[in-house]
């Protein structure tokens, strides 16, 4: 009994180990690369992250903002997830969330009178259906007229940023003043502060039980199974009996659904007034975390803390050691990069490599003429 | 016809072509590149790159043209870094492309601080200025539209005739359009498919490092952050709107820069009629376009796939 | 008269098969020389090593007297070989003239004059009596003038050998015989042509010589003028036949799957059943036998539902599921073994787990209201494991991570344990090895004993007479014949899979 245990435990680790080896590899070299460009500006690699670790964990406030950053990029790095897991490509999570947050701010302002414990999450709801409704307009254009969701998702972000920008001009301005704007959600509407001290309120509670959620529907569902065989192989799934094009909408569905979840929190939750300036591109660091997390409820939930990190700590970066805080996103970007090279890095194709590179060098020497 | 309206619409003109340049220019790269079989999203972030590039080679070379070569040279590289990935390693191409906008906003900004300091404070830089070409300027209407434009603006419409050309009736162009339909054919009769998408997307990011050019050395004459904002997913729908091709991406960027300079105008009369509508319209059009509710559009048949050579 | 073309002792090995088994093939000039034999008999392999898409292990090639290397297919068509594949190379979204000189050097390169390019090919075409419109793009014209096109694009390149493969096999009548036509004026215009076949009434008309290939070897090459349909046949197909392993009771039980003048389309919307009928009964298997290509594929997507049947039905124990969703087809008691596991038969990203419920997840007690049962799941697995004898480490690796044998064992577990009424079993036993072939059948046999109907689809001759209780031979989407197994003649189960139906067979015997 105890010898199967220890199996169990060595084959876990191992399996640990293989899955976290390529994410945890690439933020090295992300982060030895930025160290790099620091150290060029002249300001010391050490001092810099150093100063992003007190940005981001040194204090209980620190910490606060961390998870504050880290809540709309686990729904958006969902949202990214949901559909990948079907074999789709959505890009369109900043799009989604604008919906989401459109939604939510539409029930959080005009429905009137209800105590917290229907209105917020009746709220929260809207944004989940606004933001799933938006994606499942995708998936229906894919399934019903072959449009590419890649194109679709990456158009409608635009068509929805551009939506909120005339409300917020137009019929839902606040009245008086000339901010862009709406008036703020009602206080029942107001996702709740769960820290003292600290601006942390309940959508990172949100935030995880849409984690599990994800967990739990795609592995213990029949419904998540069906989408998850439709994503790794569509003639199986329909041979199967499954359906591919329903499942295709419904993943589309889900996804938006955690983008507008990721709006309705940054609504509900921080800014509580709908706005241009929502999100500064959530939606599109949610694809940066879903493939740094491997699409994976754990690899999501700790590539958005590690994206929190270096969005609440890049601000104290810039301010002690006058580093710029974009730096942060050249290292976002980096981290994107060496994890889609990943295959370059793994053994078994190192060899194929060597050999192709020494093929090249015998063709030039060769001096093949055609 | 009433001269004040005859002012009018010529303005207009003029303003539609100003608009719709960096959107021409990026959308001839990336017919380019879409073409071959690739999709780079990642548009925006190279037409970032090229802003301040170019201001960087105005400020310190001296001349704007030095800058649009910098540019050139600057989004190049990147096109190198994007091809490499695609191409050589096989990478997801809309993830790579994703990549290279983050990168291209994180690089332009730190680079920003870096050189200009946190002030801001622009120092005087050569831009572009409207050259107006005698005689043909004077043609009612028309003249002071098209004739009275920056050297660059000329250079982009002249692409689209060249380009089109180059696509359609060279074997340049027809090797790019069989490797991105069906790239195994191609490599039968011996074309390398590889070097054809390294040349397309360097070519075409280069163009998207012009149009950015364009941008902060001609409608600006500065760097901002973000500077882009957007242009580079318009440029991306004017070439789907416009079917891949460079005449097609013409018309599109006239119909989309017709709506930007309209809704800068309405914002300026202060009008009723909501301007972000307009700005809606290049994204609604593709989508109908590419879901072939009007005269369907098809992406070249290898689009996004990697070529592996067996 | 001395070779113009000469292949020596050409071997091809393929991981896992010797495709061409030290092959001797030649070629006078101006000759039509078939090259015939069935599916996997090597034709291909050996034309595509000549045309430079594979090197050959090992072997020679010589070309009017000297060596040559054929290492790409450019270099081929500078040596003035040209093929025609099966599937053409051709690109559907450019115009006919720019894919004819697609990759050629222009006089004023990079400029391309299509007009006069168009003019040329025109008149090029011309003297071979062929018409084209050069300017048509390829997705627009019929099959046959794609055709057309991929060999003036040969023509063009300067071939002077030209290479068909199969090239009837996606052609009407009627363009078979403007195909024929054609190949007559090459010939007589000094052209060598290699006609690759299975097709025995179309290789006796159209060619001079005759070289019959059989499991990678060169049966032997002869005058078409000496040989009969039949003996060719044979040269074809003959080999120690195994004796029927059929009862053959002679009752007559239940029908359980009947197939009533069923037709349907392949993907290119081309006709591709044309009024099957048979039926398949209570613990017999019947085999299907026939040359790759003829509708196979498409017989069994219109059983399972999963391709549209345009006329005819399909009733399953008496009740009518002709065009019902594979879900409710599946759910009627039928099991499926698909023809490729890689494409359709596993998940190979997923799990063993995953895979063993593919089918079944939906139901009871794999799972219970929305959730699945993973506990039941997983001993079920195990069970399956177990008694099917997979060789895995354990329940949770990839489908793709086993043997190709272990692979196809999971499937047939995953379909014989759900006990079916009907079992669908397409190329059982492609790729495996000696041991697994042995299990596959004996569990299929075992299932036939348990009272299954079995329809049992190969292009293995070996395979349908070792298990099948009556043979159906399939030609071009149209049952020649059925016989039983018992009465199984080797002759003219081959000419059946070259076209000939059953009644003449027996005509020309009476």
């Amino acid at each position: 009994m105890r010898e199967q245990n220890t199996e169990h435990l060595k084959r876990f680790v191992i399996k640990a180990l293989k899955n976290t080896s390529t994410p945890l590899l690439a933020i090295f070299f992300a982060l030895l690369v930025g160290a790099i460009i620091i150290y060029f500006m002249g300001i010391s690699p050490f001092d810099a992250y150093r100063s992003l670790l007190r940005g981001s964990l040194g204090s209980k406030s620190a910490v606060a903002e961390t998870f504050i950053k880290a809540t709309p990029l686990i729904l958006t790095g969902l949202a990214f997830g949901f559909a990948y897991r079907c074999g789709l490509f959505n890009i369109g999570a900043e799009g989604q969330l604008f919906m989401g947050a459109f939604c939510a701010a539409a029930v959080g302002i005009y429905v009137k009178g209800l105590p917290i414990i229907f209105h917020l999450p009746l709220a929260v709801f809207a944004g989940f259906i606004g933001g799933g409704l938006w994606g499942l307009l995708a998936g229906w254009l894919k399934v019903r007229y072959g449009a590419n969701e890649i194109i679709t998702t990456v158009m409608f972000n635009y068509v929805a940023i551009h939506w909120v920008s005339y409300l917020v001009t137009g019929p839902l301005k606040a009245p008086p003043g000339s901010m862009p704007h709406s008036s703020p959600v009602e206080i029942t509407a107001q996702l709740t502060r769960i820290l003292p001290g600290t601006r942390l309120h309940l959508g990172i509670i949100i935030a995880l039980l849409a984690l599990i959620f994800f967990y739990i529907f795609l592995w213990y569902t029949k419904k998540g199974y069906e989408i998850r065989m439709v994503g790794l192989n569509p003639n199986a799934a329909r041979y199967a009996g499954m359906n591919p094009a329903r499942n295709i909408i419904l993943a589309m569905f889900l996804a938006g659904g955690m983008g507008g979840l990721a709006g309705a929190s940054e609504l509900l939750g921080v800014q509580h007034r709908l706005m241009q300036g929502l999100s500064p591109g959530y939606g599109f660091d949610g694809i940066a975390v879903a493939l740094l997390g491997k699409n994976s409820p754990l690899g999501i939930l700790f590539a958005a803390i590690l994206f929190g990190i270096l969005r609440s700590g890049g601000n104290l970066m810039q301010m002690l050691n006058g580093v710029p805080v974009a730096i942060i996103y050249v290292i976002q970007a980096l981290v994107i990069i060496f994890v889609v090279s990943e295959h370059i890095l793994k053994s078994e194709n190192r060899k194929v490599w060597l050999n192709k590179i020494s093929n090249k060098i015998k063709l030039s020497k060769g001096g093949s003429s055609n | 016809m009433d001269s004040n309206i005859v002012d009018i619409v010529a303005n207009f003109l003029r303003a539609d072509i100003r608009s719709a340049t960096p959107i021409l220019l990026a959308a001839i790269g990336l017919v380019f590149m879409e073409r071959s079989g690739v999709i780079n999203i990642g548009v925006e972030g190279m037409m970032l790159i090229g802003t301040l590039s170019a201001v960087i080679g105005s400020l310190y070379l001296g001349s704007a043209w030095m800058g649009v070569l910098v540019a050139m040279l600057s989004t190049g590289l990147i096109g190198l870094l994007f091809a490499f990935l695609v191409v050589t390693i096989r990478a997801n191409q809309v993830v790579v492309g994703m990549a290279i906008n983050i990168l291209g906003i994180g690089l332009t900004t730190s680079l920003a601080r870096i050189i200009f300091g946190l002030n801001m404070a622009p120092p005087k830089i050569d831009t572009f200025k409207a050259y107006t070409i005698p005689v043909l300027s004077k043609i009612p209407v028309l003249g002071p539209a098209l004739f009275n434009q920056m050297a660059i603006v000329y250079l982009a419409l002249l692409l689209v005739p060249i380009t089109h050309y180059l696509l359609f009736k060279t074997t340049i162009g027809l090797k790019v359009r069989a490797v991105g339909e069906h790239p195994k054919a191609a490599d039968t009769v011996g074309i390398n498919v590889f070097k054809v998408r390294y040349a397309s997307i360097v070519g075409g990011a280069m163009l998207s490092g012009v149009a950015g050019a364009y941008l902060s050395l001609g409608l600006l004459s500065f760097f901002s952050e973000g500077m882009v904002a957007g242009r580079g997913f318009i440029a991306l729908a004017a070439v789907i709107f416009g079917k891949w091709s460079p005449i097609g991406a013409l018309g599109a960027a006239l119909l989309f820069g017709a709506g930007d300079a309209l809704q800068i105008r309405m914002q300026a009369m202060g009008s009723s009629i909501p301007y972000q509508f307009l700005l809606m319209l290049p994204y609604i059009l593709t989508v109908v376009a590419l879901a072939g509710f009007v005269g369907k559009s098809t992406p070249p048949a290898a689009s996004g796939i990697p070529y592996t050579k067996e | 008269m001395s070779a113009y073309l000469r292949m020596i002792n050409i071997c091809k090995q393929f991981p896992g098969v010797l495709a061409n088994d030290h092959v001797n093939f030649e070629l006078f000039k101006g000759e039509v020389h078939a090259l015939l034999g069935e599916n996997g008999a090597g034709k291909s392999t050996l034309m595509n090593i000549l045309s430079g898409l594979y090197p050959p292990t090992s072997g020679e090639i010589w070309l009017n007297g000297k060596e040559v290397h054929v290492n790409s297919p450019k270099t081929a068509i500078e040596l003035g070989i040209g093929m025609v594949h099966q599937h053409f190379m051709l690109i559907p979204a450019l115009s006919v003239v720019e894919n004819i000189v697609l990759g050629i050097k222009q006089k004023r390169e990079p400029f391309l004059d299509l007009k006069e390019l168009a003019a040329d090919i025109q008149n090029l075409a011309m003297q071979y009596g062929m018409k084209i419109d050069p300017f048509a793009k390829v997705w627009q014209i019929s099959v046959g003038e794609q055709q057309r096109v991929e060999i003036i694009k040969a023509l063009y390149r300067g071939a002077e050998l030209l290479i068909l493969d199969e090239p009837t096999a996606v052609l009407t009548p009627q363009e078979t015989e403007e195909l024929f036509k054609m190949i007559r004026s090459l010939t007589k215009k000094g052209h060598t042509v290699v006609f690759i076949s299975h097709k025995l009434n179309e290789v006796k008309e159209i060619s001079d010589r005759i070289t019959v290939l059989r499991q990678g070897k060169n049966v032997g090459t002869v005058q078409n003028s000496s040989i009969t349909k039949e003996e060719l046949a044979k040269m074809m197909v003959g080999r120690e036949i195994k004796l029927c392993s059929s009862k053959g009771t002679g009752v007559k039980k239940d029908v359980i799957l009947e197939l009533k003048e069923i037709e349907a389309q392949n993907n290119k919307h081309l006709k591709a059943l044309k009024k099957i009928s048979l039926e398949v009964r209570k613990g017999e298997i019947l085999g299907i036998a026939g040359v790759d290509g003829n509708g196979q594929s498409e017989l069994v997507e219109a059983i399972t539902g999963l391709r549209t049947i345009t006329h005819g039905k399909v009733l399953l124990n008496g009740k009518d599921v002709t065009n019902m969703s594979p879900r409710t087809i599946l759910d009627s008691s039928v099991s499926h073994i698909p023809e490729d596991r890689h494409l359709m038969g596993l998940v190979m990203t997923g799990t063993l787990k995953e895979n063993a419920i593919l089918i079944n997840y939906h139901k009871p007690p794999f799972s219970s209201g929305a959730f699945l049962n993973w506990k039941y799941i997983t001993n079920y697995t195990c069970k399956l494991i177990k008694e099917y004898d997979v060789r895995t480490p354990s329940e949770d690796v990839l489908a793709k991570n086993l043997s190709g044998g272990n692979q196809q064992k999971l499937i047939l577990a995953r379909e014989l344990d759900r006990n079916p009424d009907l079992l669908i079993a397409m190329h059982p036993t492609r790729g495996l090895d000696v041991g697994a072939i042995e299990y596959i059948y004996n569990k299929i046999t075992e299932q036939r004993d348990k009272g299954s109907a079995v329809l049992l689809v190969s292009t293995e001759l070996d395979e349908i007479l070792t298990l099948s209780d009556r043979i159906a031979v399939i030609y071009e989407g149209q049952i020649m014949g059925i016989i039983d197994c018992q009465f199984a003649d080797i002759e003219h189960l081959g000419l059946m899979m070259a076209g000939t139906p059953i009644d003449q067979i027996k005509k020309q015997v009476s």
